[in-house]
């Protein structure tokens, strides 16, 4: 290997690895506000440039019918525990949040998109009909156990990402789809041709990590968030309320999944069952970080980029083998380095 | 419901599911075979997880291991399917090991994740490596085969893959109720409860894991010679969680569990096949996925428990016979009274800059009861924790019955003779109070895994029963032996930790906070059952704060603040003592 080469597989890396780090960020975040594992963040990110590619063609994505479809799951269980616990006064709050609101969503993306807009308003259309997913799910499969251990939050996380790929195979087709770069600019820095694309991956990155350090530092918000990771029963007694803690977050999370979706998707061609290595390998990156630093997530799924880039070089065919076969020890390490008290597993 | 009834139900079973191909159609024969095969590997996975509490999201992938090393030997280099099934489970075991020592100490979740991670990487090598066929797989495997005679109809190969699995339900509930057995029930306890019992809590795991990845590769021989093509497709993640599904719906604690569990998501597997397209018209494989996932999250959200444990609350209980007299077990050689037997030389222990423990030296003499008090923060607690192995002292040295015990882990300080109680009761509830106390016993005791599944064991097992049994009624607890731990009130669960300690045969009893957090009676009881244990002549190290508790029962005090040694004596003493009532009071007014 040549350092032309090494230099181009760096690069490369860097750049996989920045869309690794935006949905690691997301999971971490998850995490730390619910202590869901949320497997299914890749699937958002696919789904997103698929949401894309569907608003390039001019066709109305399926991502509108599945808001719809799971506003009114969530409106539906809203109501029922609002009656079972004898809160009805809360009922049109509720209905204006799960219902009212994601349908608006969708109404106004449909209209906008007769008009033909152009791609700015596309991207914000795609963002727009990919945000209410996740809170949506957190809604319908999370918040009934949200007592329950890790362990059977992650089990439920799997079986969802499962049931959001089939959902993908339904409303989006088997076909890959691969957008329109978002830049055409290219420069050479040392040697070394550099894409558009590939800057606008790195700096979206940066600037989304950014305004996520803002936003937890500088905001009421965001510290009420931090407080719910650090102690659910603290933060409640101080008047946060844990659900809206994690309706946030997922908020959060799923804008950041978005991003990296309408990235990756001029780079790499996109299925609808794409998301799961993409959620995995974020997910790694985020073990790095010990599933709690932002920047230590950051800083994993970038590695973990540049080790796939490199991997592929030398055998495309077990890149992935290679990937997951070094979370192993990355998790033993973690697992020495973490102070962990003794936890014992619900009968 | 007598052991009668259970054996004529278990023989019931074995007779409707022999005669049952005689009177189903194939199809249904083969849908069984199925059944059978991932029976096994769900039947693993109920040990794994439901009994050791280590999720593993990767069993597809043994399975696949095993199918793949006997497709090789036989199809790809004609060799016998037997040596197949040899290589395939050497193979598999051998994997399970290595993965199991590097990632068995992970603590919870990491675990899990581990599991997912070998699962992916093991699910991606199959299609990628060159000998193995890639995405194609290998086909033309050749049948099992006795002889001349080859199992090559559904029918054919039913017996075998049905006989297998009673047999291993068989060893199964046998081991279950062996010596290793109720060590794998006490890993969801928490490693510091399996070790303080003398249990290596790793060695546990390693084979509860071992035994699951050997059911996983009986099932991928079955599948292998059954199915006589493998591609990749079966054992990759999504198989994984399948099996992992099976297991939650049956009942995860439960091996029948996994049986009726593989049943039930075989067949509705199949019937979201029959019916979603009359359902939802035109939706085909896609909707499969989901629907299934949906029941599944469903099924998680109402019903955790599983199905078998939710039946087995409806059918009588099972009546059980007080255990009998039996020989007893063999007893350590107890020390001589007012000997040395434990000494704490210099101990310290730093966390960071903090010194928890600094510089404290005391001596236990052979059948006193000596307490350590102090305030809060004194550093009581540390200090516990260094003389069972719980925490390492970082200076000093701590001599047991002559023995340094300085750098030893929980389970051999547990070995040489220390037993101990918890502050914070940690009991297996869900066991019986027999059960619990014989949990005591597994360092007296010596069967191991054949032994315990070929029921070799029962001498051992008889005098263990009895000697739990003996220390329950020598505390106080034995009308019921065989209720639930679990629904004991609090006293009574700190007494029965006790029991669980003395079947140890212990030499020196440590215990942390008897009388925390128990009423006035239960601790005037309490304080009666100590002093009848000390006139059986056995040495009591208590740690406690109540100090009406500990003066009028203790021989000797050892009074820490602050991290040190403030004061030791007899308890009039350390009353009048003024350096220990500024301790406790701030300073004399």
């Amino acid at each position: 290997m040549t350092s032309d080469i090494a230099a181009i597989l760096a690069i490369d890396g860097i750049a996989t690895g920045a869309v690794y780090a935006l949905v690691a960020i997301g999971t971490v975040l998850i995490f730390t506000v619910t202590r869901v594992i949320f497997i299914p963040f890749g699937d958002i990110a696919a789904f997103t440039a698929l949401t894309l590619a569907a608003l390039d063609a001019k066709r109305f994505p399926g991502t509108g019918t599945l808001v719809v479809v799971l506003a009114c799951l969530a409106t539906l269980m809203e109501i029922l525990s609002l009656v079972r616990g004898g809160e009805l006064r809360l009922l049109p709050r509720a209905l204006f949040f799960y219902l009212v609101l994601p349908l608006v969503v969708v109404g106004a993306a449909w209209l906008v998109m007769r008009a033909d807009p152009p791609l700015a308003v596309r991207l914000i259309l795609a963002l727009m009909l990919i945000a209410p997913i996740a809170p949506l799910l957190d809604r319908i499969v999370f918040r009934p156990i949200a007592d329950g251990t890790v362990l059977l939050l992650l089990t439920v996380s799997v079986a969802l990402h499962f049931a959001l790929v089939g959902l993908g195979l339904l409303f989006f087709g088997p076909e890959g789809v691969r957008t329109e770069p978002l830049t055409s600019f290219s420069t050479e820095l040392a040697g070394v041709l550099i894409s558009g694309q590939t800057m606008l991956i790195v700096i979206a990155a940066l600037v989304f990590s950014a305004l996520l350090y803002l936003f937890f530092d500088f905001t009421l918000v965001g510290k009420s968030l931090r407080a719910t990771a650090v102690n659910r029963t603290g933060s409640r007694l101080m008047g946060i309320r844990p659900a809206r803690a994690g309706t946030i977050a997922y908020l959060l999370g799923s804008l950041m999944a978005g991003v990296s979706g309408i990235l990756i998707a001029p780079v790499n061609t996109v299925f609808y069952d794409s998301g799961f290595l993409i959620g995995l390998k974020a997910f790694v990156g985020a073990i790095v970080g010990g599933m709690t630093s932002y920047p230590g997530a950051a800083i994993g799924a970038v590695g973990v980029g540049i080790l796939e880039s490199f991997a592929s070089f030398e055998s495309s065919a077990l890149k992935d083998v290679i990937v997951f076969s070094l979370l192993i020890p990355i998790l033993v390490w973690r697992s020495l380095a973490s102070l962990h008290s003794e936890e014992e597993i619900e009968e | 419901m007598t052991r009668l009834h259970v054996q004529l139900a278990a023989v019931a079973a074995v007779v409707c599911l022999a005669l049952a191909p005689l009177v189903l159609p194939p199809f249904t024969v083969t849908l069984m075979n199925y059944i059978g095969i991932y029976s096994l590997v769900a039947i693993g996975l109920a040990l794994l997880t439901g009994v050791g509490g280590i999720v593993s999201f990767g069993q597809a992938a043994f399975v696949g291991v095993a199918a793949y090393a006997t497709a090789w030997v036989s199809a790809l280099n004609g060799y016998s399917p037997w040596l197949g099934l040899l290589f395939g489970v050497a193979l598999t075991c051998g994997v399970a090991a290595i993965l199991g020592v590097v990632t068995l100490r992970l603590q919870g979740h990491f675990l899990s994740l581990s599991t997912v991670a070998w699962g992916l990487a093991i699910g991606f090598l199959f299609g990628n490596v060159d000998g193995l066929g890639r995405f194609n797989g290998i086909s033309s495997i050749p049948p099992i085969s006795f002889g001349s005679f080859a199992l090559v109809s559904s029918v054919q190969i039913y017996f075998l893959i049905w006989g297998i699995v009673a047999v291993i339900l068989l060893l199964g509930y046998n081991l279950l109720d062996s010596r290793l057995g109720r060590a794998m029930r006490a890993l969801r306890g928490g490693n510091t409860l399996v070790e303080s019992l003398g249990i290596n809590a790793f060695r546990i795991k390693l084979v509860t894991f071992v035994i699951a990845a050997f059911l996983a590769s009986l099932s991928g021989w079955l599948y292998a010679h059954m199915s006589r093509f493998i591609s990749p497709g079966p054992f990759d993640a999504g198989m994984g969680i399948e099996y992992l599904m099976m297991t939650m719906v049956g009942g995860a604690g439960s091996l029948l569990g996994g049986v009726v569990g593989a049943a039930i998501v075989t067949l509705l597997k199949n019937s979201v096949q029959d019916y979603l397209p009359l359902i939802a018209k035109g939706a085909s494989g896609q909707l499969e996925i989901v629907a299934f996932s949906a029941l599944f999250i469903l099924f998680l959200q109402w019903a955790r428990q599983g199905i078998v444990p939710f039946v087995a609350r409806y059918l009588p209980k099972a009546r059980r016979e007080r255990p009998l007299p039996a020989p007893p077990l063999p007893r350590r050689p107890q020390p001589t009274p007012g000997e040395l037997l434990l000494k704490v030389d210099g101990a310290e222990r730093r966390f960071g800059g903090l010194v928890a423990v600094n510089k404290v030296s005391f001596e236990v003499r052979s059948g006193e009861i000596l307490a350590v008090i102090g305030p809060n923060g004194a550093g009581k607690s540390t200090m516990f924790n260094c003389l069972t192995g719980a925490l390492r002292v970082n200076k000093g040295e701590i001599v047991f019955a002559g023995r340094p015990i300085t750098r030893d882990p929980q389970s051999r300080i547990a070995q040489a003779g220390i037993a101990r109680t918890f502050q914070h009761v940690k009991l297996r509830p869900r066991m019986s109070l027999l059960e619990n106390v014989m949990l005591g016993t597994y360092a007296r005791t010596r069967s191991g895994l054949l032994a315990g599944a070929l029921r070799l064991n029962q001498r051992e097992e008889a005098s263990a029963r009895h000697e739990a049994l003996m220390q329950l009624e020598r505390v106080g607890l034995g009308e019921k032996p065989f209720e639930l731990a679990g629904n004991l009130p609090l006293g009574n669960q700190r007494i029965l930790e006790i029991a669980r300690a003395l079947a140890a045969d212990p030499a020196l009893l440590v215990l942390d906070e008897p009388a925390a957090g128990l009423r006035r009676q239960e601790k005037l009881r309490l304080a009666e059952l100590l002093r009848s244990l000390r006139s059986d002549h056995l040495t009591i190290l208590i740690v406690e704060h109540d100090m009406e508790f500990v003066m009028s029962l203790v021989d000797r005090i050892v009074v820490l603040d602050f991290g040190s040694k403030l004061c030791e004596g007899v308890p009039s003493a350390i009353r009048s003592d003024e350096r220990v009532q500024e301790a406790y009071l701030g300073g004399v007014a």
